[in-house]
């Protein structure tokens, strides 16, 4: 009885790889109009990229998942969106200050400026992003204790600062600093296999961009739309929250948030999707 | 897609486990039975015809854990022609209740939208009681997927 | 969790008799009750388990909650609009709070 099983089960399975045939799925030809204005989710890749057109991870999901980011009202992120916003408004440590006291309305003070992170940090001689930049801030002009990786409101104030530069395309500036040699070894780690699943980030994101990994959609693994809004979650997730998790499954140890080698992956994944509109909060599956 | 042999041991492993799954009898879940239950608690052990009311759900969720669902029911929403409550069942979640819509005449229209979470693929089913007395019912499958490698 | 924000959006301005599409989001867990923490001691159920919607005093929608509901629960339905005034609605949460938003419209 258990050897017909199996072999029926074989056969089911070869009918099945008949049938299925290759899976793959066409991202969707369609605009993301997020309150009445047009985001860019094809741009020409730079060149050096490994792709002829650089694609937001939103042409990859369900016409439902892709309707809750066009409206700011329904989006759910932008409830933490506006944790930021009252975060941002908060005076918090020695100095008496909140970001408000020296950088006043967020819309002027910080519009467009999400799109142009990572940069350099001549002091640290490392490059910095939004959420060192807010811990940085706060140690040095706030007289406030630095936020912990993802805790108080790391994540809802990088998102609403982001937010300003919704629209913006996503362009770093490689010449600051080292920040081309980190690029260098953010590429590396890239294209290095990690792991019991031995994958590397191109293993999913570029060799099978398209294709299903079980009943997901493989997208160009973008970060223009972080932190996003992710329906599994049911919350903000920050860009090295899941880079942390995309390693995590492939079985492998993974560095910590902010390490060298996840600021590395930063740059370099930030310079692929080079040209996309900023998304944040973006809706994802 | 080039099938390579690594592929198809995958595959070929992914149909073993969805067959053995196939093979064994499944007994007629608890909450199959609970939906039964509530649905003729709703209406007073009257059995729903189809028509008048309009379920809308994806047929495939991305993630079951925000599934958006509608619903709508004709009416004129005036005198006696209107619907008094909309009672919506997830029949394959461990506790089936998912939300009642209670409407007046000035709910103007007899529809309603809300986001719910779905444990696995199943039925989900809409059922409207109307002011006269007339239960109606929609039903319709949503797929829920598990995601890529952290699932 | 922060403490829950009702968003409420709602026209400012109707003429008489239109039917208007209300959309309401509110962030709350919405713990089912089905989980279990890092120790495996199930996490108590808090979910809202009330949404209303009035106009004038007048009762115009209302929903009760289930746990299958999801987090930061979302609402759209519609009202019909005779006369200016003001929309109350109000969330109940298990433990007993009650969130509340108020909007007015004026009919033209």
């Amino acid at each position: 009885m258990k050897k017909t099983v199996v072999i029926s089960a074989l056969a089911a399975a070869l009918a099945c790889v008949g049938v299925a045939g290759p899976a793959w799925a066409d991202p969707v030809d369609e605009q993301l109009v997020i309150d009445g204005e047009t985001m860019i989710t094809r741009a020409k890749a730079p060149e050096g990229h490994p792709f002829d057109e650089v694609l937001s991870g939103w042409l990859f999901r369900t016409v439902e998942t892709r309707a809750l980011e066009t409206d700011s009202f329904t989006n759910p992120g932008m409830l933490e969106v506006e944790e930021g916003e009252a975060i941002w408004n908060k005076v918090e440590g020695s100095a008496g200050k909140s970001c408000a006291s020296c950088h006043g309305d967020a819309a002027e003070s910080m519009k467009g400026i999400g799109a142009h992170y990572p940069k350099w940090d001549a002091e640290a001689k490392r490059p910095i992003n939004i959420e060192l930049q807010i811990n940085k801030c706060r140690e040095q002009n706030m007289g406030a204790e630095p936020y912990d990786f993802d805790k108080g409101g790391q994540k809802q104030l990088t998102a609403y600062i982001k937010r300003q530069a919704l629209g913006e395309p996503v362009s770093i500036d490689l010449s600051q600093g080292d920040l081309q040699s980190w690029w260098e070894k953010g590429k590396d780690l890239y294209y290095t296999r990690t792991g019991q699943l031995n994958l590397s980030c191109a293993s999913c994101h570029e060799a099978n961009m398209g294709k299903m990994i079980r009943a997901d959609h493989l997208s160009q693994g973008q970060i223009n739309g972080f932190p996003t809004y992710r329906l599994k979650n049911a919350g903000l997730v920050s860009v090295h929250n899941r880079f942390r998790g995309c390693i995590r499954d492939t079985r492998a140890s993974f560095p910590k948030a902010f390490s060298d080698e996840l600021m590395a992956l930063e740059v370099y994944v930030t310079w692929r999707g080079s040209g996309l509109s900023v998304e944040t909060p973006a809706v994802r599956q | 897609m080039k099938l390579t042999r690594r592929h198809a041991l995958g595959l070929s492993a992914g149909a073993i486990a969805f067959a053995a799954t196939g093979l064994r009898a499944v007994p007629a879940s608890a909450s199959v039975e609970d939906t039964e239950k509530r649905i003729m608690e709703f209406t007073g052990g009257k059995a729903p015809e189809s028509g008048k009311i309009t379920l809308d759900a994806p047929e495939i969720a991305e993630n079951g854990n925000t599934v958006p669902v509608s619903v709508s029911v004709e009416s004129a929403m005036s005198g006696d022609d209107l619907v008094e409550s909309v009672m919506i069942l997830a029949e394959g979640n461990p506790n089936p209740a998912v939300a009642t819509f209670h409407f007046t005449a000035l709910s103007g229209a007899a529809t309603a939208t809300t986001r719910m979470r779905l444990a696995k693929t199943q039925n989900v089913i809409a059922v409207a009681r109307m002011k006269d007395g007339s239960v109606f019912m929609d039903k319709k499958e949503v797929k829920v997927t598990i995601g890529g490698c952290g699932g | 969790m922060a403490a829950p924000k009702p968003r409420v959006k709602v026209p400012k301005t109707a003429s008489a008799g239109e039917v208007i599409t209300i959309k309401t989001l509110i962030s709350h867990n919405m713990e089912s009750g089905q989980r279990k923490d890092k120790d495996g001691n199930p996490i108590p159920r808090q979910i809202i388990n009330k949404f209303t919607c009035e106009f004038n005093g007048q009762k115009v929608f209302e929903c009760d909650l289930d746990p299958a509901i999801s987090a930061n629960p979302f609402f759209e339905f519609s009202a019909k609009v005779n006369e200016s005034g003001t929309f109350k609605f109000t969330w109940v949460d298990d433990d007993g709070s009650v969130y509340s938003s108020e909007n007015q419209i004026e009919v033209k």
